[in-house]
């Protein structure tokens, strides 16, 4: 006889009560799960910066732009690789509830720094041609079913008025971590609409983007940067793509503090449930470990027994916690691609998921040990008959 | 019978529970021999410290004072892990309510002391088979506990017991949960361990058919072994 044998036949000795704990388990690893993917997908936008990329903006804020005369000066500044341009656009489409980040820019320079955005080349073509193209995300394009050629009216709330777009292009992301839910279209056409609406905006940019020759002079070159424009009329803000994306994330830092505290909160739950079964299961059997002991068995073993026990059902649990976890998530990603883009399981998840179910075992099953360790035979034996 | 060297040494034994500040005497400087191959009971009323005398020879009680020698083993001083790897190896143990492990077979019920022995997975079979054709249930290893009658079940117990040759058979009360005939079929296998395999047995037993089977019978009463009241068969 195999001890695994043992405990494995005392895991479902009891079995509805140990299919309701496995229930419980697979349920609070499944929301563990999901939770720390709702996690990682807020700092996805972190996660896929890049630490060659620097982000330049009005000191003030992000909603005051830069003049277009900034751009020759930034790329004459050492350490500098190239420049390019964007401005948030803010467009409606068709209803509010349909948001999708959508946003001018320079599309040459602006792309060439983002290998990570796949474009066909001749619908890269088709969208350089086209003053009035717009190139949008894989996702974006299935969610709205449109395809190339197609006339999308963007309602705009910072510029003031219906926009047409052609879509030339449909990029993909180089793998899952980038975002494939954007939409953007060429600078040009909303700096000529605004020049001849004779707005403020005109000849103005909302950012610069700046590609650096090495990421370790980032600081020094962000330092280069805001020094030339200091006392101007718009002073700037230089900061890594990584901060500029968080400075964002830490406007909304609370509730991802209390998503935090919700999955650890699930993990303590299900370990009071399954130190519930295991004290059960062990006051139970305590005239059992009295006889494995009389027969010679030390305290060890009874652990063994005991703990055993806790992980074949925790991991029993966390296991198909997990292999939900991968359609769950797929049902949350579509369901929630207008505020979570890239919503992917991450292998830390799954480590994670796994480390909390050793965890949630391995507590479950020291009280329980200790007590059966340390009975008296005598008094075990007693509790039998 | 041999009784130039008895197997079990008792001396001056005394035990003692305690109930808040009250201290109750379970056994009063009790002495007793054992000889190799005998089949003692010991009988006498509820509360007289019969189980506490068997199970303080079994090494799983400790005793407040006195010496308990077994193959000239002086047992009180050993620690528990020490009393743990001597009671594998010497004791064989024998319930009233047989304490098998349900979720175990027969055969893996009989098999589980000898987890403990180091020998290999084919010589562990062979110990079973001969100790479960010992008991006549060679037919039964592979049936669990529930499927097997009382009687059936004290007997894998008995063959649990003496899987591991032990020094010492110990049994408590091990007809008291059988019907009559099964009492007798489990008395006389017992008998055929001490008479064909030379095994001691020191039995606990309110069952004076059951004890009329031994070659001796010892009375305690309030703690104190009854010198006047022996019963040598």
């Amino acid at each position: 006889m195999h001890i695994f044998k043992l405990i494995f036949r005392n895991a479902f000795r009891h079995k509805l009560r140990t299919f309701l704990t496995v229930l419980g388990v697979t349920i609070a690893i499944l929301a563990f799960g999901l939770l720390r993917t709702v996690i990682s997908a807020w700092y996805a936008g972190v996660e896929a910066s890049s630490a060659t990329r620097l982000v330049s903006r009005n000191a003030v804020s992000l909603v005051f732009p830069l003049p277009l005369s900034y751009k020759d000066k930034i790329r004459q500044i050492e350490g500098v690789k190239g420049v390019s341009y964007g401005t948030w656009f803010g467009g409606i489409y068709i209803d509010e509830k349909n948001f999708f980040a959508n946003y001018a820019m320079e599309p040459k320079t602006y792309l060439a720094m983002y290998p990570e955005i796949i474009i066909p080349s001749e619908q890269m073509a088709a969208f350089l041609r086209d003053r009035k193209g717009a190139v949008a995300g894989r996702k974006l394009v299935e969610r709205f079913g449109w395809k190339i050629g197609d006339i999308v009216t963007l309602k705009g709330t910072i510029f003031p008025g219906n926009w047409d777009f052609v879509i030339r292009g449909i990029y993909r992301g180089r793998d899952n971590t980038v975002d494939e839910t954007a939409f953007f279209f060429q600078w040009d056409y909303l700096n000529e609409a605004l020049k001849k609406a004779g707005r403020s905006w005109a000849d103005h940019a909302g950012w610069y983007l700046i590609e650096i020759k090495d990421p370790h002079i980032a600081a020094d070159v962000s330092v280069r940067i805001d020094k030339t424009f200091k006392n101007s009329l718009a002073e700037t803000l230089t900061e890594t793509e990584k901060a500029f994306q968080l400075s964002f994330i830490s406007m909304t830092e609370a509730i991802v503090i209390a998503i935090k505290l919700v999955s650890f909160v699930i993990i303590f739950i299900i370990m009071a449930v399954v130190a519930n079964t295991m004290a059960m299961t062990a006051r139970e059997r305590i005239g059992e470990y009295a006889i494995f002991k009389t027969l010679g068995f030390r305290g060890f073993h009874i652990g063994g027994l005991i703990f055993g026990e806790s992980i074949i059902i925790t991991m029993i649990g966390a296991i198909f916690g997990i292999m939900l976890t991968f359609p769950v998530a797929k049902i949350f990603a579509h369901e929630l691609s207008a505020f979570f883009p890239i919503f992917n399981v991450e292998t830390k998840t799954i480590y994670m998921d796994l480390a909390a179910s050793f965890v949630v075992a391995f507590v479950a099953g020291i009280f329980p040990t200790w007590r059966a360790a340390n009975i008296r035979i005598a008094d075990g034996l007693r509790r039998i008959g | 019978m041999d009784n130039a060297l008895p197997i079990v040494e008792i001396r001056n034994l005394s035990k003692s529970y305690h109930r808040g500040s009250q201290t109750l005497p379970v056994l009063i400087d009790i002495s007793l021999d054992i000889d190799k191959g005998e089949f003692l009971a010991l009988m006498g009323p509820s509360g007289s410290g019969k189980t506490t005398l068997l199970n303080l020879i079994a090494g799983i009680d400790k005793a407040d004072s006195g010496s308990i020698k077994v193959s000239g083993i002086e047992i009180t001083s050993l620690s528990e892990t020490e009393l743990a790897l001597w009671r594998a190896s010497n004791v064989g143990f024998i319930f009233q309510f047989y304490n098998l492990i349900p979720v175990l077979t027969a055969y893996e019920n009989v098999e589980l002391p000898l987890l403990l022995s180091g020998l290999t997975k084919k010589e562990r079979r062979s110990h079973v088979e001969t100790a479960l054709s010992v008991v006549n249930l060679t037919d039964r290893m592979d049936h669990r506990p529930g499927q097997l009658s009382g009687g059936q079940q004290q007997r894998v117990a008995i063959a649990r017991a003496v899987v591991t040759d032990p020094t010492i058979l110990v049994a408590d009360e091990p007809t008291g949960d059988l019907d009559r005939k099964s009492a007798e079929e489990i008395l006389d296998l017992m008998e055929r361990l001490v008479h064909e395999m030379e095994k001691t047995i020191i039995m606990v037993t309110h069952d004076p058919r059951a004890a009329k089977k031994a070659h001796k019978v010892k009375h305690l009463d309030k703690g104190i072994l009854n010198a006047y009241l022996q019963t040598d068969f």
